[in-house]
């Protein structure tokens, strides 16, 4: 495999999102029609790499990266997708890029169509030929072929099944005559069995006739089975680049998750078998667009922090917003003996429980409100708190000055950067709106409480302040808290027991003193 | 300094202002041309006192999200047929005004809830839908005003006996009833202070319900309705109560508007009289999701005063009446600017 | 993804559903139609004339809502560019078809700038394009009254005192068209025992017709198709989203400037203040009769729309007086109705999107019940 020079060439990659260093000297190659699987934990990097790459205008709006970027050994350094489609890079993303009222083949050729000339668009210009249908078949039937796997081209997007969505995206990106290099986001992830094996031989295919893929999967047993080798990488670099062949799952698994450094504070983590169960999942289905809770069972015992983790898209997000009414749920919860009925929040909230979103600009905050409004809402309507009774219960107006104090003493607790209680919540930092957010749920004064993925997107510091008012929140009201975080040792740092929920089930249940690999191992393992 | 004025600029809006700089330049025009001043402003104080009510009938939909009520119309006839049957079972002077508000109610709780379920049922589509409602139920309603069987004879068609009249005098009945309340004259300045003092009441009411636990809701559910779901509130239900809040007072806004107008005015008369009413509280201020009662006080000020000071001060500087023009221009033009503004984007 | 055996029993239930409009108004006419007691000839006659005069008009529609801009309210822009455009032609006293043809020409201006601002305005309001095309409508009418009755003959010259009010500026409230009526709708007509068909203006449609047929097939129909579906998928594929848009407005206005004309030249007099006012809302009227939709509309739809309409707008007065004695009844019917098919042609939009996405949830939670039962 000794070829003069390679089709791509990374060096010295870095990037950082305002300071935040997310990317570390990434080195990369890839050769003509080589396969190349990309693996690593959620916030790795590997989408951020993929973005640079493809020139995403995401990287250009925080301050571009450093490194060099080789093509064909020439230097390269795209603005937009479009210069880098024009150079011959091709990318398959996670969420669909269809015309749902097209056919197959009007997507992909979309914006690429074959066209004829007349008079009429001699004298206006272009756009005014008329497309030339028979050509865009041709094209497209050829594009299909070169996939190897076969779709209608007539078939209109919204009558397709997902998996043949998947495959005209990937036909478009081959009907492109510069195609080099074809990097494919998770695509099996919703393909069927049959389809995903249909979609490796194609790989191979292509890489047959010259074509790179970069191929990043949560599935490890197909990088195995499809790629020349395997780049693992974690924390923003590249911690393995080895052949396909030299390695497996296991070893594989290790990598994604190992870490040197050990968890703080272990010590304090409890593992009381003994504990009455606080609250009891049956059969939980959730309909979560891109979070799915399929089949999920689970008790919950009284007092502990229960982790819940797991990759991104497998419905560990689904399980609170299933149960706290915000999604269409179904199955059996029952908190403390009681049942809980499903899709009411007002009932959840009754029950004494809270929950603190991962959507908090969407759903955690009233952002054009002011801080007092965000905190005090929820308790003042549930518990019906900081209201002054008139003509006997019939009048119930807002008691502004208990509102100002129950957010002064958050604002005093949780150190809340702000200029005043009745600054508006847009105006915070991430993560002192996140602290906001959880100053609402305490504020209910909840006997069971779900947080969300307490710590995304906000800094290093605002991340220890929350996770220790979490944690004394627990240990010292004994409030029972079930914690949902993409990030494995968060939840190992926090949490007493951690469940990984993997395809829409719980793959596993471990104490947090357990191993990373043994977690890691639940996170790629095909529940069925 | 320049900063200041520009921020202030820019929170205030462009067309606002100037708005109230032509306001201001008519009235500073006014005595110099010889426009009789304190007659202008009874007048611009008079039509205040008729209109303010429909405007803040804008507010509890703004609250809730539903955005700025097209359908208004629909509370006006519910208005209307308080109106006619209090006349029709007989009730003369004021209290043919209490009866018309009375009877008027319950047409407006109906009505409003009606209206309410389908706006919840088309959420994000409200506007576009408000208003073709307001447009189909006013043309519904002029067949209905010629087929219902009413038959006072100083409201139907002499000739025929039945039909009601497009416009029905209310002389004998709620003509100025509100307006002669406590009335102040001052020179030639005359103030209604009943019709002032009913509005300050509504606009009071409205006030504390926005300080209650339910106003307080209601506010949330338009900032955010996730965030209000999160919490417990039933979104549809305020949404619905706000809805039939708005109504109500359209309907009371539109017997207001009658008793200083001295007429009823039935038939086509209904149809368009939700855009002065929008654009008045855009002018004030509110935007697409939000409105305080200061916005309703300034721009039904703003508004009437632009209406009323137009075609006297126009008439006397260049011998023409510029003012439907400037009207329409003036008040679509605000409406327009603020369903293209940037920083209300449709959730 | 079995969804056939369900399909199968539904579809007639769909056609039904889907055509519900049509089908009423199929109704209300066949009822209507012998009350009124109007002959078969008179009534084809009249359906003819009044095809000939709207279909131009409704058929502007159809762009922007292939654009996914909903019912284009804005198209009275247009209808008050022609109107301008026919005030110079007539005080520049050019009558017959070179007037018309001239008009055409002049209103094209006029058409592109408005169309320019109302589309530049509707980009700045996504998601609302229809309320806000709808208020643009009555702000440009501010304009054009601004205009015609102030800066017309005081700026803008205009020589002729037959069309300006007698204060020496601003135009008259009706300006005589009586020079250049019907002169297309006359040339070629052919008269088959007592009905005229106005054979070149039907041409004229027809030719129309072909045209949005072509201009389908072009790579700016298809982009504007691609744009109304999705606008991200379209602007990630490189499509100009925001001139996409715009162009279409520009096409519609400019199409609903040459429909006025020919409307005008048909009534043979302009109603300089309140002849554009309702046209907007009859037409739109017209072309959701005809079983067009917020987000879908063909030229079937316009033609079936236009002869269903129009058949109740004839008969509705004279069957309403016949039913219950009083003439404005029938009047009153045919305004609420119009208004009423808009209403619910919006609502069952709206709803419509929101069926769909409720209905990708039950799909969901059925699979997921089903895929739990097997194990």
């Amino acid at each position: 495999m000794s070829q003069n020079v390679p089709l791509l060439e990374m060096k010295n990659i870095r990037k950082d999102f305002f300071g935040n260093q997310v990317l570390t000297d990434i080195n990369l190659t890839l050769q003509e029609g080589e396969v190349l699987g990309l693996v690593g934990e959620n916030g790795a990097g590997k989408s951020t790499l993929m973005k640079i790459l493809f020139g995403m205008n995401v990287i250009q709006e925080t301050g571009g990266y450093d490194g060099t970027i080789l093509l064909d050994g020439q230097p390269v350094d795209f603005k937009t997708p479009f210069e880098a489609l024009a150079a011959g890079i091709g990318m398959v993303h996670q969420e669909f890029s269809l015309i749902p009222g097209f056919t197959a083949t009007e997507n992909i050729l979309l914006n690429r169509e074959p066209k004829k000339k007349s008079v009429i668009s001699a004298v206006f210009g272009e756009r005014l030929d008329v497309l030339n249908r028979k050509e865009m078949n041709r094209k497209a039937e050829a594009a299909i072929d070169r996939m190897g796997v076969k779709i209608d081209g007539t078939m209109v997007i919204h009558d397709m099944p997902v998996g043949h969505k998947q495959f005209t995206e990937i036909a478009r990106e081959l009907s492109k005559d510069q195609l080099k290099l074809l990097i494919l986001d998770e695509p099996t992830a919703v393909l069927t069995e049959k389809e995903a094996e249909a979609l490796l031989l194609s790989i191979r295919s292509m890489a047959s006739r010259g074509i790179a893929v970069i191929f990043i999967t949560h599935r490890l047993q197909e990088i195995l089975d499809v790629c020349d080798k395997v780049v693992v990488m974690r924390d923003g670099q590249i911690v393995q680049d080895v052949p396909a062949k030299e390695t497996g799952v296991t070893e594989i698994t290790r990598w994604m998750v190992g870490r040197s450094v050990d968890v703080a504070g272990k010590a304090e983590i409890r593992d009381n078998p003994d504990a009455p169960v606080a609250m009891s999942i049956r059969r939980l289905w959730v309909d979560m667009p891109g979070e799915t809770v399929r089949d999920v069972s689970l008790d919950v015992r009284e007092g502990e922090i229960l982790g819940i983790g797991g990759l991104a898209g497998q419905g560990k997000l689904g399980i609170p917003n299933g149960i706290m009414g915000l999604y269409d749920a179904g199955g059996e919860v029952m908190l403390r003996g009681e049942k809980i009925p499903l899709n009411r929040p007002r009932a959840c909230l009754n029950a004494s429980m809270a929950f603190v979103s991962e959507d908090r600009r969407g759903v955690g905050l009233l952002l054009d409100e002011t801080l007092e409004w965000n905190i005090a809402f929820p308790a003042m309507q549930i518990h019906d708190k900081f209201l002054k009774n008139y003509l006997g219960g019939l009048v119930k107006w807002r008691d502004e000055k208990a509102i100002h104090d129950i957010t002064q003493r958050y604002i005093d607790d949780l150190a809340i950067k702000c200029t005043s209680s009745k600054q508006k919540a847009k105006e915070l930092s991430g993560g002192n709106q996140q602290k906001v957010c959880l100053a609402k749920a305490f504020a209910l004064e909840p006997g069971f409480l779900f947080v969300s993925e307490p710590t995304r997107g906000i800094d290093v510091g605002a991340k220890a302040l929350v996770l220790d008012a979490l944690r004394k929140f627990n240990r010292e009201s004994g409030v029972t808290i079930v914690m949902i975080s993409s990030e494995l040792e968060e939840l190992r740092q926090v949490c007493d027991r951690i469940a990984i929920v993997s395809g829409g089930r719980v793959a596993g249940i471990l104490p947090a003193t357990k191993p990373a690999e043994e977690f890691g191992l639940l996170m790629v393992s095909q529940v069925k | 300094m320049k900063e200041k004025l520009s921020s202030f600029v820019a929170s205030f809006g462009l067309p606002r202002l100037i708005i109230s700089a032509f306001l201001l330049a008519l009235f500073i025009l006014a005595p110099i041309v010889g426009v009789d001043l304190p007659m202008q402003i009874t007048n611009v104080i008079n039509r205040f006192s008729w209109n303010a009510v429909l405007v803040l009938a804008m507010v509890p939909m703004v609250h809730s999200g539903c955005g700025l009520n097209f359908g208004l119309p629909l509370g006006i006839i519910s208005g209307l047929l308080g109106a006619t049957l209090s006349l029709e079972f007989g009730f003369t002077g004021p209290m043919s005004f209490v009866m018309a508000a009375l009877i008027s109610t319950p047409f407006a709780l109906i009505l409003g809830s009606g209206y309410g379920w389908l706006l919840n049922k088309i959420k994000g589509g409200e506007m576009m839908i408000a208003t073709y409602v307001g447009f189909s139920s006013v043309s519904f309603m002029c067949m209905m005003w010629l087929l219902l069987p009413y038959h006072k004879a100083d409201m139907v068609w002499g000739l025929a006996g039945k039909g009601l009249r497009t416009t029905i005098s209310l002389e004998g009945y709620y003509d100025k009833v509100l307006s002669r309340f406590l009335q102040i004259n001052i020179g030639k300045i005359s103030i209604p202070v009943g019709a002032l003092l009913l509005f300050a009441l509504l606009a009071t009411a409205m006030w504390a319900f926005l300080h209650t636990k339910t106003g307080t809701a209601m506010t949330a559910v338009g900032s955010n309705p996730v965030f209000a779901k999160a919490a417990g509130i039933h979104v549809d239900r305020i949404r619905m109560l706000s809805v039939v809040m708005s109504t109500w007072l359209a309907a009371i806004g539109i017997l207001v508007y009658e008793q200083g107008f001295g007429f009823i005015q039935l038939y086509m008369a209904p149809f368009y009289m939700a855009l002065p009413a929008v654009s008045a509280i855009l002018i004030g201020g509110a935007t697409v999701n939000k409105a305080t009662i200061m916005n309703v006080i300034l721009g039904t000020f703003l508004f009437q005063g632009i209406v009323t000071m137009t075609p006297t001060v126009m008439n006397s500087v260049i011998h023409t009446d510029m003012s439907e023009v400037v009207r329409v221009i003036a008040s679509q033009g605000m409406i327009l600017y603020a369903l293209t503004r940037k920083t209300e984007v449709t959730r | 993804m079995n969804l056939k055996p369900q399909g199968a029993g539904k579809s007639i239930l769909n056609i039904l559903r889907n055509n519900t409009v049509p089908i009423m108004f199929i109704i209300i006419c066949s009822i209507c139609i012998p009350i009124s007691g109007f002959s078969p000839a008179y009534l084809l006659n009249e359906i003819l004339t009044r095809l000939g005069r709207n279909a131009f008009l409704i058929l502007s529609l159809l762009i922007p809502i292939m654009a996914g801009m909903g019912l284009n309210f804005g198209m009275t822009l247009g209808a008050m560019a022609g109107e301008l455009a026919l005030i110079f032609v007539s005080d520049w006293q050019i009558w017959g078809i070179p007037g018309v043809i001239l008009a055409m020409i002049v209103s094209v201006p006029f058409s592109v700038v408005l169309g320019f601002i109302c589309g530049k305005l509707l980009n700045m309001a996504k998601g609302r394009e229809m309320i806000t095309s709808y208020i643009i409508s009555f702000f440009i009418n501010g304009v054009y009254q601004l205009i015609v009755l102030y800066l017309m003959g005081s700026l803008i010259p205009i020589k002729h005192s037959s069309i300006k009010l007698p204060r020496g500026y601003g135009i008259r409230n009706t300006v005589s068209l009586l020079n250049m009526r019907q002169c297309i709708d006359n040339l070629l007509a052919i008269r088959i025992g007592g009905v005229k068909i106005p054979a070149l203006t039907l041409l004229i449609i027809a030719l129309m017709c072909l045209l949005i047929v072509w201009f389908r097939r072009t790579k700016l129909g298809q982009d504007m198709r691609a744009v109304g579906q999705d606008m991200q998928v379209a602007r990630d594929a490189g499509i100009q989203v925001e001139r996409t848009r715009i162009i279409s407005i520009i096409i519609s206005t400019v199409l609903a400037g040459f429909g006025m004309i020919l409307y005008l030249q048909n009534i043979g007099n302009l109603s300089t203040y309140s002849a554009h006012s309702q046209v907007g809302m009859f037409c739109i009227a017209a072309l959701l009769v005809g079983g067009a939709s917020v987000d879908h509309a063909s030229i079937g739809n316009v033609f079936l729309g236009a002869v269903l309409f129009h058949l109740m707008f004839i008969v509705a007065p004279q069957a309403g007086a016949k039913i219950t004695g009083d003439s404005m009844i029938g009047e009153y019917f045919r305004v609420f109705v119009s208004y009423g098919v808009i209403t619910m042609a919006l609502i069952m939009y709206e709803m419509k999107k929101r069926r769909q996405k409720a209905s990708i949830g039950e799909q969901l939670a059925l699979a997921q019940r089903e895929g739990s039962r097997h194990e």
